[in-house]
């Protein structure tokens, strides 16, 4: 479990990190949501004792960061952004000096690094070295130095970033596994990320807490317009007009490119059902109708409405 | 313990396991066993000449005493090389923990940073006197065909050890302010340099001041130790010194948690 409240890190005069609080509940997948420079890193690293925050307090499992600093490290498993691996070393003997300092069992040692290495799919380059690995395997290396002491809480700073597809996806499975055991806290600047993994999405920009709640709530709560699609047929610049000119409607605009010119986005005033008035306006301009649906705004829209709103004020 | 003995390990297994340990014993070797032969080539010819004047000499041969003229002599000169090549072994040690982001693996485990140190501080300690041991094969020889005073040679690799550890804790202090490894090289041969030179400006300088430049200078206390005394002021000057250097090092690298 992880608390955290009022916290903040300046750096001299620049405020990286500016009264953040957020909870993640035991077994909870936690989505920190952010725009590079947002303060990601900062906080995580707050979270983990590397950085002590100039304000406000976090706490792992009922132990504070900075008073009980020991007592957290032992529950924590920390990725960074680079995976801190030992280029020389090879796995085995990395995730055995990392069982080490982190404190496990020497009896149990070997247990616990065989299943971390099950778990992360590293187990048949085992005796191979980290520098000659690939950089997906890399990552799934500092995957298993985050787990192999098995902590409570996981920290996980942009676990996907720099990997293909492929091992996206692969990287994505483990950590879905992991679920329930762990409370873990990843920080992403992709979207779908968090609305695939994650049950919790704090988002962050500019060093605050701009918005947060489950993916599904997130898009309720802060949808400020509705959108619809529409296909019509007919001269642009004519339909437009129709549209526009429908009471209710916000904006009419033309989406993507040219092969796609009978597109459109249509945004309405929230709470107001005008579809029947839309497709009338267009019938009656004799324009021909093809397609008419509502959309929620996905996760994408909001995170962009967010940070861009946070900007200009 | 057990933290120290595993930073231990992991940093004497990255020494072997790289070229690094045998490139610089390699090179230490060559470099100690050239002057060794040369200082001993110089001894015979003085003995070849003496003996051959022996009989024009009135009061019989002078001591010729291969201790002085060739332990003392060759020690003295290694401690020069080793100011060279110890920078070059603590280099890595913190910088590169830090340019590879293992330095937050560290930091965020549940170990002390004087854990880290120490067990830095051991591991580099434990190749240096690994290497200065190798050298006991030249005395090994002196042993073979004449007869020296064992004694001070033995106070010498005593002194060898302390003044190793002072050039590793300097060294760590340098590789601790940067992630650059040439910095940190240049920065440990710059202020070891100057604690070797430091006692030349005493002669200029008032008479307290002198003593302090004196006492400074990492060299002057080693000379007691080639020539057989073992006194205790320059044991404590030297632990002092270590000491020193590596609670500053602590304090370096735990300044991220007050700097601003």
């Amino acid at each position: 479990m992880i608390e955290v409240d009022q916290l903040s890190k300046e750096y001299g005069d620049v405020t990286a990190v500016d009264g953040v609080s957020f909870r993640a509940e035991r077994g909870q997948i936690l989505g920190f949501l952010g725009p590079n420079g947002a303060g990601k890193t900062t906080t995580m690293r707050m979270l983990t004792c590397y950085l002590p925050p100039s304000a406000g307090t976090a706490s792992v499992d009922g132990y504070d960061v900075v008073d009980e600093s020991m007592e957290v490290r032992r529950r924590i498993g920390y990725l960074p952004e680079s995976p801190p691996v030992y280029m020389d070393m090879t796995v085995d003997a990395y995730l055995g000096f990392v069982a080490r300092i982190k404190g496990v069992p020497t009896n149990q040692m070997r247990a616990r690094i065989d299943e971390t290495m099950e778990k992360t799919g590293v187990a048949h380059v085992r005796s191979n070295v980290i520098g000659h690995l690939s950089k997906g395997y890399r990552q799934r290396v500092g995957l298993a130095q985050a787990l192999v002491h098995n902590p409570s809480v996981l920290i996980l700073d942009e676990p996907t970033v720099g990997l293909d597809p492929k091992q996206i996806i692969e990287i994505r499975e483990v950590i879905k596994s992991l679920r329930g055991e762990h409370t873990i806290v990843l920080s992403t600047h992709i979207l779908p990320e968090v609305s695939m993994t994650c049950e919790k999405v704090v988002i962050i920009s500019q060093g605050r807490i701009v918005g947060e709640g489950s993916p599904e709530s997130l898009t309720a709560q802060l949808k400020e317009s509705d959108v619809l699609h529409a296909q019509v047929l007919g001269p642009v610049e004519a339909v437009g007009e129709a549209l526009r000119s429908i009471d209710g409607v916000l904006d009419a605009r033309q989406e993507g490119d040219d092969s796609q010119a009978d597109s459109w986005v249509i945004s309405v005033t929230p709470g107001q059902d005008v579809r029947d008035a839309v497709s009338r306006a267009i019938i009656d301009g004799g324009f021909s109708l093809r397609e008419l649906r509502s959309q929620d705004m996905s996760l994408e829209d909001i995170f962009l409405r967010l940070t861009t709103e946070e900007t200009t004020v | 313990m057990r933290n120290l003995w595993a930073i231990y390990t992991k940093e004497l297994r990255s020494y072997f396991v790289s070229p690094v340990a045998y490139v610089i014993a390699g090179v230490f070797l060559f470099l100690s066993g050239y002057l060794f032969r040369n200082i001993l080539m110089q001894f015979n010819f003085w003995c070849i000449q003496f003996s051959q004047r022996a009989q024009f000499m009135q009061g019989g041969m002078p001591n010729l005493n291969l201790n002085e003229m060739v332990v003392t002599q060759f020690f003295g000169v290694m401690d020069f090389i080793w100011l060279l090549v110890v920078p070059m072994l603590t280099m890595r040690l913190l910088a590169e923990e830090k340019k590879n982001g293992t330095m937050e693996l560290l930091m965020t485990s549940p170990i002390s940073t004087v854990e880290i140190l120490l067990g830095k501080f051991f591991a580099c300690l434990t190749l240096y006197m690994t290497i200065v041991a190798l050298t006991l094969v030249y005395c090994g020889i002196l042993e073979l065909y004449g007869d020296p005073d064992w004694g001070p040679i033995w106070s010498a690799y005593l002194g060898y050890l302390l003044l190793g550890g002072t050039f590793i804790g300097v060294g760590m202090l340098a590789s601790s302010v940067t992630e650059n490894q040439i910095v940190a090289v240049l920065l440990a041969f710059g202020a070891l340099l100057t604690l070797w030179l430091i006692d030349w400006s005493a002669s200029f300088a008032g008479p307290t001041a002198a003593k302090v430049l004196q006492y400074l200078s990492i060299i002057q206390h080693l000379q007691d130790f080639q020539r057989g005394v073992i006194d205790t002021s320059d044991v404590v000057f030297y632990l002092s010194f270590i000491f020193f250097s590596l609670f500053v090092t602590t304090r370096v690298l735990e300044s991220r948690r007050w700097r601003r």
